[in-house]
């Protein structure tokens, strides 16, 4: 049941949800968290998606604040939707101009569950310091996408210089695949001592920074970011070991092939997973990623990386390369 | 017998995404064209393949009568994959997963059918490099065990081979049907496997469910203080189908619901319920306390009084007509079997004197549903003496369908009158519908692959649970006590509702 409300208050939207509850017998006491979503007009439909459908793993409260024009009169939309589309979560879009526009503490306040944690969610800007901001500072968790943003490295730099725990960016997440499969192939064969990592992928994509920070300090190796020109996502991990390569390498979506000393080559599922899968093992668990937070913070800085620009490459024909920000 | 190798700098105890994936191995399924294997086993060994949770050398080896070709066998998979995974179907995936699909034509007692099994997971072990570490989950009757699993040893292959490789078992319920026929049965496997390669399935008891329990009981405060008998009036735990036998008249006729279920799941779902906490979640210290409290189970003195049995009569369940037990297919009119079966004990230890436990299970009932009730004691009501049917607390522990936690309180009526009624507050678990989350026969198998044993039941406690429910058993046969009637869609005879009224209490309706 969708209800729109406008030029309103959080204490009539607050009337207008319990409203919409009795009338469709929703109750709130299954909501485990409330997500908010600090979105750009325009953006915000895919991300929606995504948190909806991850509410079906943790049922929450999701706000969704969506930025208009700050210098216009201030004025609060508001769009309710309980039930039907909105999944197992009650989801509030709220459209804010003029002070609206500004999603703080004060402005959502009387909307978020009561004594449940808060998850920030930007899902496509980075903002300068997130545990500074006025929402970020009432959150547990504070996910970024720096994937969104023009220069990874910069973006990155930025973020490792703020960082607190409770931060993470889901550039870091969509690695999790990849990072079984190495710690996997690594608990298979006996220890020898990696001299060189080489990640390749798209010179935008942070997923490819972070895989290859995060292989170099674990490892005490010297990294090589192998990167490219053609927009598609991280490809291919290679390690540089005395007893030979360990090499995974994904051309697709979905199928990679796997090669490591003293084994056949071989293939495995490897997919590019979706912003919901991302999400729902986001909100797991809402300790702090203390991993991220070392890799962000020190291994970056480690000045054992090395970006090869623009390696020239040949992909073969026909292959279907993943987005720029996939991994 | 851990697959990591000792020094994995990737490895760290603080990086909880790093989850397992399972090592080089192949799976054998003896059985594989049972109902479970394709509408369970087989789409979940596929949905593990898809989100990667098993290593590309994996190899699966179908075992069974039918002339088949690797093809055919694999043509059977597919089928079964794409009517019930989870997971999206991908081409490609499956590609890579079939090349590794083998089947064996063979027969439970023919040493040569055990010659092509042994020489089909050597070629196994060439080409896909599964290092010769076999599992093999038999998901036969258990009147076939012997047979396979002396073929098993007889052909070395439950054995390793110069120290190298894995051998792990798989046996579902039924463990026998009473006591003594659990230890032949016991021996029989550990004569061919180490007890620590033995891996008991309850199907019914998902990880899932066993991990709720343990964190509602013991990551919360609330509850501990009201968990005794200073508060608890007395436990139901109930398991319902509104099912018939089927086609299952081969099973079940002769074992029936006691032995079907009581003996396995509900007397886990009580161990679960009753057991003090362990200090920690590692397999030997759970199972100490679930035997502890096995063991400290008792039997009423009089055991004419605490049973009830029955058998489903036909007629009309929720708009269908349905048949009664005798109407199912090669059921013999004198069958004694009963399809209901309700049973008290106690369990001798301070927390749960003078606490009863009531379990009951039960095809043909109302509906759909496990759960445990801890029904409190009734407060005095001394201000609400005009309200008799409040007052009665109870914290329910929904097992299935919609796993959560509701608990049972009294509140005021609104309107003018001081009247009181029960009210419901429910909490149903986030679902992992999402297809992100494995399901329970995907926990199931990777925690075998991996070698992982908590939550499987040890032989202790198969053994201690025959010990409660063979004296019921024996009383049946004894006495030839025939099962009472009851109507399809009710909650049992109404000899079920006796073995409460005789205590001054009665049944929930779940």
């Amino acid at each position: 049941m969708i209800s729109i409300l406008e030029n309103t208050d959080t204490i009539k939207i607050e009337k207008e949800i319990s409203r919409l509850r009795d009338e469709t017998g929703n109750t709130i006491s299954g909501r485990v968290l409330t997500l908010v979503m600090l979105a750009e007009s325009g953006h915000s439909r895919l991300a929606m998606e995504a948190a909806q459908a991850a509410s079906h793993e943790h049922p929450c409260r999701i706000i969704i604040h969506i930025a208009k024009d700050r210098d216009a009169e201030n004025r609060l939309d508001a769009q309710i939707e309980v039930g039907g589309e909105a999944g197992a979560s009650e989801l509030i879009v709220l459209r804010g101009w003029g002070r609206a526009a500004e999603p703080t503490e004060s402005l959502i306040s009387g909307l978020l569950l009561p004594d449940s944690p808060i998850v920030a969610w930007w899902p496509h800007s980075v903002p300068e310091a997130p545990a500074e901001t006025s929402i970020g500072r009432i959150a547990q968790r504070r996910i970024t996408d720096s994937a969104r943003a023009y220069d990874p490295m910069t973006v990155l730099s930025q973020l490792s210089k703020t960082y607190q725990d409770g931060d993470t960016d889901l550039a870091w997440i969509r690695l999790t695949l990849w990072r079984i499969q190495l710690a996997a192939i690594l608990d298979q064969i006996p220890y020898s001592p990696t001299q060189k990592v080489t990640v390749s992928g798209s010179s935008k994509s942070p997923s490819v920074v972070l895989l290859g920070a995060w292989l170099g300090y674990k490892l005490e190796a010297e990294v090589h970011l192998s990167t490219t020109n053609l927009e598609r996502g991280l490809y291919r991990v290679e390690l540089e070991r005395e007893d030979g390569k360990i090499v995974i390498d994904r051309p697709d979506w979905n199928i990679a092939k796997l090669s490591y000393p003293g084994a056949p080559d071989q293939q495995i599922a490897l997919p590019v997973r979706t912003l919901a899968e991302c999400l729902a093992e986001e909100l797991r668990r809402l300790d702090p990623d203390e991993v991220y937070g070392e890799v962000l913070t020190k291994a970056l800085h480690s000045g054992n990386i090395v970006v090869d620009l623009n390696n020239n490459e040949d992909v073969t024909e026909g292959v279907n390369c993943t987005e720029v920000f996939d991994a | 017998m851990s697959m990591t190798h000792v020094s994995n700098p990737l490895r760290d105890p603080r990086d909880r995404r790093l989850t397992r994936v399972a090592g080089p191995s192949s799976l054998v399924f003896f059985g594989v064209t049972g109902d479970l294997a394709r509408k369970k086993l087989l789409p979940a060994v596929y949905d593990m393949v898809n989100r990667g949770l098993l290593p590309p050398s994996f190899g699966l080896v179908g075992f069974g009568r039918r002339e088949w070709s690797h093809d055919q066998f694999k043509d059977f998979v597919r089928e079964s994959v794409e009517a019930h995974s989870r997971t999206t179907f991908r081409e490609d995936v499956w590609n890579q997963f079939a090349t590794g699909i083998r089947f064996v034509q063979g027969a439970f007692d023919d040493d040569d059918s055990f010659i092509r099994l042994n020489e089909t997971l050597e070629e196994l072990k060439e080409s896909r490099g599964t290092q010769g570490n076999h599992a093999f989950y038999l998901s036969i009757p258990p009147k076939d065990f012997e047979s396979v699993l002396q073929m098993l040893a007889k052909h070395e292959l439950a054995q390793q081979k110069d120290g190298k490789g894995w051998r792990r078992v798989i046996i579902e319920k039924p463990f026998g049907h009473d006591l003594e026929s659990a230890r032949d049965l016991n021996k029989i496997v550990e004569d061919v496997f180490p007890s620590d390669a033995i891996f008991r399935i309850d199907h019914y008891l998902g990880k899932e469910t066993v991990q709720n329990i343990l964190a509602m009981r013991f990551a919360n405060q609330i509850f501990e203080p009201l968990w005794n008998s200073n508060h608890i009036d007395h436990v139901q735990i109930t398991m319902a189908e509104p099912f018939g036998i089927g086609s299952r008249a081969g099973y079940y006729d002769g074992v029936g619901a006691a032995r079907d279920v009581i003996q396995n799941h509900l007397l886990q779902l009580l161990a679960l319920t009753a057991m003090e906490e362990p200090i920690s979640f590692k397999a030997h210290h759970l199972r100490t306390e679930k035997e502890k409290v096995l063991e400290a189970v008792t039997l009423p003195e009089n055991l004419s009084n605490s049973f009830a049995i029955g058998q489903y009569t036909s007629g009309y369940q929720g708009g269908e007509v349905v048949n009664g037990f005798f109407d199912e297919k090669d059921i013999p009119s004198t069958s004694r079997t009963e399809t209901f079966a309700a049973i008290k004990v106690n369990i001798n230890t301070r927390r749960w004197n003078g606490v009863p436990f009531y379990l009951r299970t039960g095809k043909r009932l109302g509906r759909r549903v496990t759960e445990i009730a801890l029904v409190l004691k009734k407060s005095p009501n001394l201000l609400f003496n005009n309200s008799n049917d409040a007052g009665q607390n109870a914290i329910v522990i929904r097992v299935q369908p919609d796993e959560g936690l509701n608990i049972r309180f009294s509140s005021k009526v609104p309107g003018t009158q001081m009247a009181i009624r029960d009210v419901n507050m429910d909490f149903v678990y986030g679902h992992s519908f999402t297809e992100e989350l494995p399901e329970a026969y995907e926990r199931l198998i990777l925690d075998v692959l991996l070698g992982e044993p908590p939550l499987f039941p040890r032989q202790e406690e198969v053994e201690l649970s025959w010990k409660i429910l063979d004296p019921f058993e024996k009383y049946w046969a004894q006495h030839n006590i025939k099962p009472d009637e009851y109507a399809p869609g009710s909650w049992g005879p109404e000899s079920a509702n006796t073995l409460l009224a005789r205590d001054n209490r009665v049944w929930r309706r779940p």
